[in-house]
């Protein structure tokens, strides 16, 4: 299996990001300028309790170098309770991950409010920087998934 | 505990009990592993005449389907029925009720401490006829039976936790343990001595040994499948027929999410896998399927082995499941079928938790 750690690559890191707050927030990094890697591709959803683990994982095999779950602090979820359910999930799938020897600094859950737009800028350049060390994910050119 | 002591043999006396369940209308019917005696074939039966019980072979140490799948509707069809359950058959039913898919209102369940059972390949080769009595002997003196189910050998929740009588089988002779008012109420006028005794701990300690020792290497022997290459080593030889999640008794969804539309391959989907790869892996998202569902259900997996015996590529599905299921459950200190008020872990949660993975 072909794994570059050379770290010159762009890494991609599909974004599921929450209308309410995650999404606004990298909104807001937008209009005000700050500096965001290309690495992120953001997907909106209504609420981060709507992504089912299977839709990560799924990023994750089809060869996402990196999985970002963004949504509203917990207590400030616009359903209310949404984000508390993901972060359970979330808790699972890693804990999936880690007992099949994957490696699940690939996949992380991250609040940002509507904000936040520094912070969305933060992250996602810190996830990005992590992401390049760790190198192309393998699933990338493995074939037999 | 008050308890029953059998005179004959666990099995004839349960039968006994189930036959004067029905014939004094205590019960509409029995759901118990059945044995032919011409033919020597086995089944899950459901029995509602009292002649049947004939048939009826309780602790027939196999087993054809989960009887706590197979359980699911019929709790709820208003019928009263006594059930005999393997542990985790028991376990497995209350997670289904648990998810609103069976019901303990009209049930009367018996269980036993378990010896495990033997994968199905050994009743079609029919051997089963020569290993049953070597097992009745083994088990009685705590000592681990040959040819079991990988997960029954590293199975250590087999003592049933939540039924309604339980029988225990040592080598000092049988009893039948009474844990509830049904179970009290159910047997009244049953025929046989009621003394106050417990089962022998020392025995259960005994299993309780070996299926440590035993679980430890089945998880160790899976850790060389671990890693993306390990699991493409492992679900490579996957048809995809998902006959595992179809006996699972967990997975109990009439339209899986992986037999819906939303993977129904068509032709974009190759023209861009094959673009990005080079190459496509038939039948596509074996892996996925996996962890999938071990992201959905993994948490109450009772490791009853059902998937790994009907795999028809012999992929260890329940040792995996049970493995990283533990750790699943564990994040919540969960433990599947323990308690039908336990709820789900992913139903419930605490504000203040997790702390440390957003
Ligand atoms: S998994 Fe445990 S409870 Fe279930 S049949 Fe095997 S030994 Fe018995
Ligand atoms: S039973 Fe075996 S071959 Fe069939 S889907 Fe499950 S793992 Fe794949
Ligand atoms: S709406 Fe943002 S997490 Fe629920």
């Amino acid at each position: 299996m072909i794994s570059d750690k050379h770290d010159d690559f762009t890494p991609r890191i599909t974004s599921f990001l929450c209308k309410w707050c995650s999404y606004t927030g990298a909104d807001l990094a937008g209009t005000n300028r700050l500096q965001y890697p290309t690495s992120i591709i953001p997907i909106q959803v209504m609420c981060s309790s709507r992504v089912d683990p299977v839709f990560l994982i799924k990023a994750f095999l089809s060869g996402s170098d990196g999985v970002l779950m963004g949504g509203c602090h917990p207590g400030d979820c616009h359903y209310e309770t949404g984000n508390y359910h993901t972060r359970r999930r979330f808790a699972i799938l890693k804990e999936i991950f880690d007992s099949l020897g994957l490696e699940s600094d690939r996949l992380k859950l991250s609040w940002i409010s509507a904000s936040e737009g520094p912070k969305f800028a933060q992250v996602s350049n810190e996830y990005t920087e992590q992401i390049r060390k760790m190198g192309k994910n393998p699933t990338r050119k493995s074939v037999f998934l | 505990m008050n308890s029953i002591v059998m005179k004959q043999d666990a099995s004839t006396a349960i039968r006994e009990l189930l036959a004067y369940l029905l014939s004094s209308s205590r019960v509409d019917a029995v759901l118990t592993m059945r044995q032919v005696p011409e033919t020597g074939s086995c089944d899950l039966g459901l029995i509602t005449d009292p002649s049947g019980m004939v048939e009826a072979e309780p602790f027939l140490p196999v087993m054809t389907a989960n009887a706590g799948q197979a359980l699911s509707s019929i709790s709820m069809s208003g019928k009263r029925i006594a059930a005999v359950l393997k542990p985790c058959e028991l376990r497995g039913f209350t997670e289904r009720v648990k998810r609103e898919q069976g019901s303990f209102d009209n049930l009367l369940t018996i269980s036993s401490i378990c010896g495990g059972v033997f994968p199905l390949e050994k009743v079609i080769s029919g051997d089963l006829e020569k290993l049953v009595p070597r097992y009745i002997e083994k088990t009685a003196r705590a000592e681990a039976p040959r040819g079991l189910r990988e997960t029954c050998k590293a199975c250590e929740e087999f003592v049933p936790m939540n039924a309604d009588i339980s029988v225990s089988v040592t080598e000092h002779g049988s009893l039948m343990h009474l844990h509830s008012d049904r179970a009290e109420e159910y047997t009244e006028g049953f025929e046989g001595e009621r003394i106050e005794a417990r089962a022998d701990q020392s025995h259960i300690d005994r299993m309780m040994k070996s299926r440590s020792a035993a679980k430890g290497k089945l998880f160790q022997s899976l850790e060389k499948s671990s890693g993306l290459d390990g699991l493409v080593d492992l679900f490579g030889k996957c048809v995809g027929c998902h006959g595992c999640s179809r006996v699972c008794p967990i997975c109990y969804c009439q339209h899986c999410d992986f037999e819906s539309i939303n993977f129904d391959y068509n032709q974009p989907y190759f023209q861009e896998s094959l673009e990005a790869r080079g190459a496509l892996r038939l039948p596509p998202d074996t892996i996925l399927f996996q962890l999938g569902r071990l992201t959905h259900m993994s948490f109450s997996c009772v490791g009853c082995g059902m998937c790994s015996d009907v795999c028809p590529v012999s992929i260890p599905v329940a040792g995996i499941f049970k493995k990283t299921g533990e750790r699943t459950a564990g994040l919540f200190d969960y433990v599947p079928g323990r308690d039908s008020e336990e709820p789900i872990p992913v139903m419930v949660f605490k504000e203040e938790e997790l702390g440390d993975i957003g």
